[in-house]
């Protein structure tokens, strides 16, 4: 049997959220033994009983990468969650409100894509104190532009269709009008915005963490696990670094695969290609 | 009731000039007019003038001598030439019925709409039952004058005339003012209209 592009970009959705499922999941489980220390097996190379060595404080690297992968991946939903909530929410009211409020606005998402990511995420999560609470923040407001100017777009286009102005006509208010009318076009274009914010939010968390300005140091966030093993690198305990990259790099391109295979599953006329 | 146009005029594009100007129109909801004019003369842009959707340069649109009301049931309602952009792709059409206010069961019927058509979505549909649908949900209960512009030009003979019996029916019955833009001679004889020419 062939399999047509359909049914592969449904299995690959369907293997993303598995896999990212059963990180999160064991990661939270593994939390504990992540963080137990045991001086007996420091750096050690990766072997069969620990699959990706252990760290100078004897601490099992396969389970810290995992728990480190569970906080990303909730950090991940949280922040893009509430990016694309507000995105939905900013991008209908600039279109349904008026010229004003579509002016100020996009003065926002100019003026926050204006400023570098990274630049603003670090200000905002080290005004917030940091920790997980200024992560999450700090990566919901700084993520939501491009979702809201894709979605404003929609709707500006939305308000010119014929069945949108009948419905006007026929006395809705323009609440009712963007709830029954807009939203079902806008959810597979916030659906897929919201799966592909996933992996920009991921890999800003651990940037800012290596950095020091995300999670505190005890927290095994990939992020402190990547900035600690740069000091023993030189030492040549090459796995702290390697394995945790992999497995980061790993999420995050599965993330993206999945949001694609998301899109192409929404999309109608993909059915064709 | 009578719909009054008082020197309308409307461009799209200022420096491409004007549209039409001038245009002076009066229909009495107990009688049927014809809006007749080459393509590209305005015919469809004096019909959204007269239906609210549009705001004239200069002029203005009365109904019973007062303005039409700029929110809520506008009861000069429009039936667009093209059913398939005037129903929302995404919603089934119970919906899109449901658009309509204060509707008739009854109209549903009379218009031949089945039971089986409500859970489909628009593409499962063809033009003519679209339209259908379009005719139903623009007789809402308020409705006073209804403008139809070319809502049959797509249609086969029997169901052109179905809704066109239907329509006069309905109409007369409740006094509603009809609007027509035709190209079709015979149809226009068979209805009776008053010409206006643009």
């Amino acid at each position: 049997m062939r399999w047509n592009q359909r049914k592969r970009a449904k299995l690959l959705f369907g293997f993303s959220v598995v896999f990212l499922a059963a990180v999160a999941i064991s990661g939270v489980l593994c939390r504990e033994a992540a963080m137990t220390t045991d001086f007996t097996r420091t750096n050690l190379a990766p072997c069969l009983e620990y699959p990706f060595g252990t760290d100078w404080l004897g601490r099992n690297m396969f389970y810290r990468t995992l728990t480190g992968l569970s906080i990303s991946i909730l950090i991940g939903v949280c922040a893009a969650g509430v990016s694309a909530v507000m995105a939905l929410l900013l991008g209908l009211a600039a279109a349904v409100f008026g010229k004003r409020t579509d002016s100020v606005i996009s003065f926002l998402i100019d003026l926050v894509m204006g400023i570098p990511h990274i630049l603003l995420l670090l200000l905002i999560s080290y005004a917030l104190g940091r920790g997980l609470r200024g992560v999450i923040i700090g990566v919901a407001l700084t993520h939501w532009t491009s979702l809201a100017r894709l979605i404003r777009g929609e709707v500006l286009q939305l308000k010119e269709s014929e069945y949108i102005q009948i419905a006007e006509k026929l006395g809705h208010s323009k609440m009712k009008i963007a709830w029954k009318h807009m939203f079902p076009h806008l959810l597979p274009q916030f659906l897929v915005g919201l799966v592909l914010m996933f992996p920009h939010a991921i890999l800003h968390e651990s940037s800012i963490t290596f950095l020091g300005f995300g999670l505190s140091a005890e927290q095994p966030a990939i992020g402190v696990i990547l900035s600690e093993s740069m000091t023993y690198l030189i030492m040549g305990n090459w796995w702290l670094a390697l394995f945790p990259g992999l497995m980061l790099v790993l999420t995050v391109v599965l993330f993206d695969l999945g949001g694609n295979a998301l899109r192409s599953i929404l999309d109608p006329s993909s059915v064709h290609e | 009731m009578i719909l009054e146009g008082k020197n309308l005029s409307f461009a799209y594009d200022e420096k491409a000039g004007k549209i039409f100007s001038g245009v002076n129109l009066r229909v009495d909801s107990r009688e049927h007019a014809a809006i007749m004019g080459p393509s590209g003369f305005g015919k469809t842009t004096l019909c959204k003038i007269l239906a609210g959707y549009l705001e004239p340069d200069t002029g203005e649109v009365l109904l019973d001598g007062a303005p039409l009301p700029k929110k809520g049931y506008c009861p000069v309602q429009m039936i667009w030439q093209h059913p398939e952009r005037a129903v929302n792709p995404r919603l089934r059409m119970k919906d899109t019925l449901a658009d309509g206010q204060e509707m008739e069961e009854r109209i549903i019927q009379a218009l031949g709409i089945e039971e089986d058509w409500m859970n489909r979505y628009p593409q499962e549909l063809s033009g003519g039952e679209l339209q259908r649908f379009c005719i139903a949900r623009a007789l809402g209960k308020p409705t006073k004058f209804l403008i139809a512009d070319e809502i049959s030009t797509m249609l086969d003979m029997i169901t052109q005339s179905q809704i066109w019996n239907f329509l006069l029916e309905e109409t007369k019955k409740r006094g509603i003012g009809l609007v027509v833009v035709s190209h079709s001679e015979a149809l226009l004889e068979r209805i009776g209209v008053r010409r206006i020419f643009l």
